[in-house]
């Protein structure tokens, strides 16, 4: 039986993992190598990697860090941040990925969706959107959730799908880094209109979060998650055995 | 020395970084001489059938598979190259592949439960039959990561292991030296190390 996948996001700068909590205030937290191996030895089913650096330098140094990542660590790597163009596809695979995600890049150009996914397979592009409620609308949100496109959300993701996205990771804004449970509206909203995966993203707190999740919407393949996980308030092991408990499948 | 075959389809970093960490010597060559003095080869593939086997055809390299693999030498097909080893493919027409394994590929949807979604990505079990030497060093139940669309069918003899996806679906296949798995090894963690270490022992 196809099992719920436990993903633990990295965000990297300057080759360096850090966590923004609502998107802001950063805290250097580890190195992506030691991190991931972590990760990866203590039940991670993935890994998202996401830069968020700015500068050409901080590419690099990203670069670096994901080919030595994919070197050691061998479950499936996404890479996010900075995915403006075919290009920046193209150098994130070579370096190890195995799935592309974009976001803000799709909304400035939403060919590229579609030109990757005929490139390298839709299997290969993840589309990820930031959303929140605007006078009770799911609205999307660009550049890190800083920018209110106007674009109504679950129309831009039933369309990217269309386009070619093979997964969808739903980031609540609205309950990102408030810790009190995933935005099940919001994911049954976007499970409705997809057919592809669907990776919930922000507000987990603690284990319930996850039970209630994958028992409220069996709908939703992975719960995606950061500072929880790299803080130790959650050990990825002792979640998949509550989930287990719960009757969901996990890979133990 | 393991020869992973490098004919433009995919990503072959995350293999040969696994075939490196278990000790073994792992080159990406599209080179048919390089491919004929390999120990053993390694198919690859990502991405739809047709454009890949016009790949392969390209410098005759799909003769020097073949070829290869009648002269005895183990070969692993990963997903889309797994998929190239039967006789053909139903992926947007019917395109004839190797032939190294009797049986075709088909779109899994028609088989599915309605609320399984396609494709099958993620972790999923293996159910052995038997235990094959493939499978040495892992257990029946061992989890593999799956990303695919269409599966291997009527090729009920060669099976080695099938995974449940509301129907059963074909994970792995031999036919003598000739190897195939629908998951992806290079990225199944520990136990895809373990199926990778078996087939250098080959």
């Amino acid at each position: 039986m196809l099992t719920k996948r436990i993903i633990p996001c990295l965000d990297v700068r300057d080759g360096r993992v850090v966590k923004g909590v609502n998107f802001e205030g950063l805290a250097d937290v580890s190195s992506p190598v030691a991190l991931g191996k972590y990760y990866s030895d203590n039940g991670a089913d993935e890994l998202v990697f996401y830069d968020i650096t700015a500068s050409a330098e901080g590419r690099k140094l990203f670069s670096d860090a994901l080919r030595a990542v994919a070197e050691q660590i061998f479950i499936p790597l996404t890479v996010g941040g900075g995915i403006n163009t075919i290009d920046d596809f193209d150098r994130v695979l070579k370096c190890g990925a195995d799935k592309v995600s974009v976001n803000s890049g799709a909304i400035r150009d939403p060919s590229l969706i579609g030109e990757a996914a005929k490139k390298y397979g839709s299997q290969c592009v993840v589309l990820s959107a930031d959303v929140k409620r605007v006078d009770g609308q799911f609205t999307l949100f660009a550049r890190g959730g800083r920018e209110n496109t106007g674009i109504d959300a679950i129309e831009w993701i039933k369309k990217g799908v269309e386009r070619g996205a093979g997964e969808i990771v739903l980031n609540s804004i609205d309950t990102d880094g408030v810790k009190k449970g995933f935005d099940l509206e919001m994911l049954a909203a976007v499970c409705d209109v997809v057919s592809v995966p669907v990776i919930a993203s922000g507000g987990a707190g603690g284990i319930d979060d996850f039970v209630t999740l994958f028992k409220t919407l069996p709908q939703v393949d992975a719960g995606l998650a950061a500072s929880i996980f790299h803080f130790g308030e959650v050990c990825i092991p002792d979640l998949k055995a509550a989930l287990r408990e719960n009757g969901i499948a996990v890979r133990i | 020395m393991t020869v992973i075959i490098d004919y433009g389809v995919g990503n072959l970093f995350s293999l040969q970084s696994s075939l490196k960490r278990l000790g073994e010597t792992a080159v990406v060559s599209g080179d048919a001489d390089v491919i004929r003095g390999a120990d053993r080869l390694i198919l690859p593939g990502v991405g739809a059938f047709r454009d890949a086997r016009e790949k392969l055809a390209k410098n005759a390299l799909d003769k020097v598979v073949c070829e290869a693999s009648y002269k005895g030498k183990p070969l692993m097909g990963i997903c889309l190259g797994m998929q190239l080893l039967f006789s053909r493919s139903f992926e947007f027409g019917e395109t004839p592949g190797l032939g190294l394994i009797e049986g075709d590929v088909r779109p899994i949807a028609p088989l599915l439960p309605k609320e399984l979604k396609v494709p099958h990505i993620g972790w999923n079990s293996l159910k052995m039959r038997g235990k094959p030497e493939i499978f040495k060093y892992v257990e029946d139940g061992d989890f593999v990561y799956f990303v695919h669309s269409f599966a291997a069918m009527n090729c009920e003899e060669s099976i080695l292991a099938t995974t449940d996806y509301g129907v059963g679906l074909t994970a792995a296949v031999q036919r003598g030296n000739v190897l195939g798995m629908q998951f992806h090894p290079e990225k199944s963690g520990d136990t895809g190390l373990r199926i990778l270490k078996a087939f250098c022992e080959m």
